[in-house]
């Protein structure tokens, strides 16, 4: 094996040297982010509509009102998002294998997966919640069958499975063709070398774009709201009601943040690690 | 005796890039051919009509009397019987070396892994590789990456191994190592077909050498003949700039 010899580091007058500038930029950027965040604190609260919208959007006394009530709601969005995710990535799996068929006999399964993906990427994601979300129930199915939970939960996993089917689909383009021929030329059939050979290799290389497609469906799991599940935008905005305050909203935001700050950059964090791996 | 392959009149094209113009070519059982000539005078293309990786335009390769050829033919029993290996490797990067071995084995005469364990470890070992078979490609360097690839072909116990320029991509001081492992396939009899810039591989261990220029089988011999008395003047011209 070869042995590891540990790269020279800057020695003496040049480390110290490295260590000055280092502590300098440093010093440089706390000092500027200081100034900035002390002109917000100071700047803002002398704007002449301050007081009303500190009582209205940061009301520390409806927050603690209604934060429990906001987090309870929260775990709605967490179930929404939870069954949505496993089919989104069955489905645009699915999708995504359909696209690259080659068989003529096939050829349905291609047209129709690629008509899918153009329509469901086409639509803003609220229109398709309307038109299923209120359409499907529309035509008077007996319960359960009429919930807005699956029909609504139906039209993201219907738009999110487009797009993910399509990050697939560059994903299984990006893997070069002589993997395909050698895969070929050992006597592998076409769906073998899709699934041992091209295919676990694409999915690893979209893991970080299919990240990003994941975060963005934890904050879309609030659209739902507009076809009826009290999750919690909707309960955010029954509490403004109650308590004529907005901080509810606030009080939402926050809850979201907590989660899709840290998603997001473990999102990035992966992306970093595959383009220091392609290197 | 008739030949194990044999090719008549091999066409093939890219577009107006008319990359073999007749190629004939026969190869007997246990035999060992190179082919020499310079980049994009179709050696690998060749190759690849063989391995049914390219459809060709026009003509007939026969293995064992069956046209290989014929359009619509399901090339994969045919692929189970003629091995490739490529310049670059091709490794599946994602699969330790062992099971880049096994793949093709499990998959296609219904192998357990057990039941590979010994033939693969076997193989391993004779190529020197026993202490690398849980690496993935990217821990191995680019000659036990190709030592890896020719066991990968050599498991499906091809009846015609096929060679492109296996060593062109390495360095010098790794291309001795992978034709160490050739001159051990070769004591075997498996016939090969060995397309190379290795003159001197070439005149060691080939049966018959054959010097494509532009798509065209322009001269074959032994390569004592070939090496030593070239016929035509563009064979001449190639030796003399490569040897």
């Amino acid at each position: 094996m070869t042995e590891t010899i540990k790269p020279p580091a800057p020695q003496g007058k040049r480390a110290a040297y490295e260590a000055a500038l280092r502590k300098r930029s440093m010093r440089i950027a706390a000092l500027s982010t200081l100034a900035v965040v002390a002109a917000i604190v100071i700047l803002v609260p002398l704007a002449p509509g301050w007081e009303a919208v500190k009582r209205s959007f940061f009301n520390g006394g409806v927050f603690a009102k209604t934060f429990p009530g906001l987090l309870n709601a929260f775990l709605l969005d967490i179930a929404i998002f939870a069954w949505s995710l496993p089919l989104i990535a069955l489905l645009g799996l699915a999708v995504a294998i359909c696209r690259d068929i080659q068989r003529p006999a096939l050829y349905p399964l291609r047209l129709f997966a690629t008509i899918y993906t153009d329509v469901f990427r086409g639509l803003p994601v609220i229109l398709v919640i309307y038109l299923i979300g209120f359409g499907i129930p529309g035509l008077g199915l007996p319960r359960p069958w009429n919930s807005p939970y699956i029909w609504g939960s139906l039209a993201l996993i219907l738009v999110y499975a487009a797009y993910v089917a399509e990050v697939i689909r560059s994903g299984i383009e990006s893997i070069h063709k002589s993997q395909r021929s050698a895969a070929l030329s050992l006597g592998l059939t076409t769906s073998d070398t899709m699934r041992f050979v091209i295919l676990p290799q694409a999915l690893r290389n979209v893991v970080p774009a299919n990240m990003n497609l994941v975060v963005a469906l934890q904050k879309d799991v609030a659209l739902l709201s507009f076809v009826g599940p009290v999750e919690i935008f909707r309960q955010a905005g029954v509490y403004k009601s109650l308590y004529a305050n907005f901080t509810p909203y606030v009080g939402a935001a926050l809850i979201f943040l907590a989660i899709t700050i840290p998603a997001t950059r473990y999102a990035d964090y992966l992306m970093h690690k595959r383009r220091r791996l392609e290197q | 005796m008739t030949p194990l392959l044999r090719m008549t009149n091999v066409q093939k094209a890219f577009g107006d890039n008319h990359v073999l113009k007749g190629i004939d070519l026969d190869v007997a059982k246990g035999e060992m051919v190179c082919l020499i000539g310079a980049s994009g005078s179709g050696k690998s293309t060749l190759l690849r009509t063989i391995n049914l990786l390219e459809p060709i335009d026009d003509g007939e390769i026969l293995l064992d009397g069956v046209d290989i050829s014929e359009p619509g033919l399901d090339p994969q029993p045919v692929r189970k019987r003629i091995g490739l290996v490529f310049q670059s490797y091709n490794l599946f990067p994602h699969m330790s070396a062992t099971d880049n071995v096994m793949l093709a084995p499990r998959r296609l005469k219904g192998l357990s892994k057990a039941e590979l364990e010994a033939p693969v470890t076997t193989l391993f070992e004779r190529f020197g590789l026993a202490d690398r078979m849980g690496h993935y490609p990217d821990q191995l360097s680019g000659g036990q990456q190709q030592r890896v690839a020719i066991i990968r072909a050599l498991a499906m116990q091809p009846e015609v191994l096929l060679f492109d320029e296996i060593t062109s991509a390495l360095d010098p001081e790794l291309v001795a190592e992978v034709l160490d492992v050739l001159r051990a396939v070769r004591a075997e009899g498996i016939t090969m077909i060995f397309a190379t810039h290795e003159m001197g591989f070439a005149r060691e261990l080939a049966d018959k050498v054959c010097f494509l220029d532009r798509g065209r089988i322009l001269e074959a011999g032994t390569p004592d003949q070939l090496f030593d008395a070239p016929k035509e003047e563009r064979t001449r011209q190639f030796l003399s700039q490569v040897l």
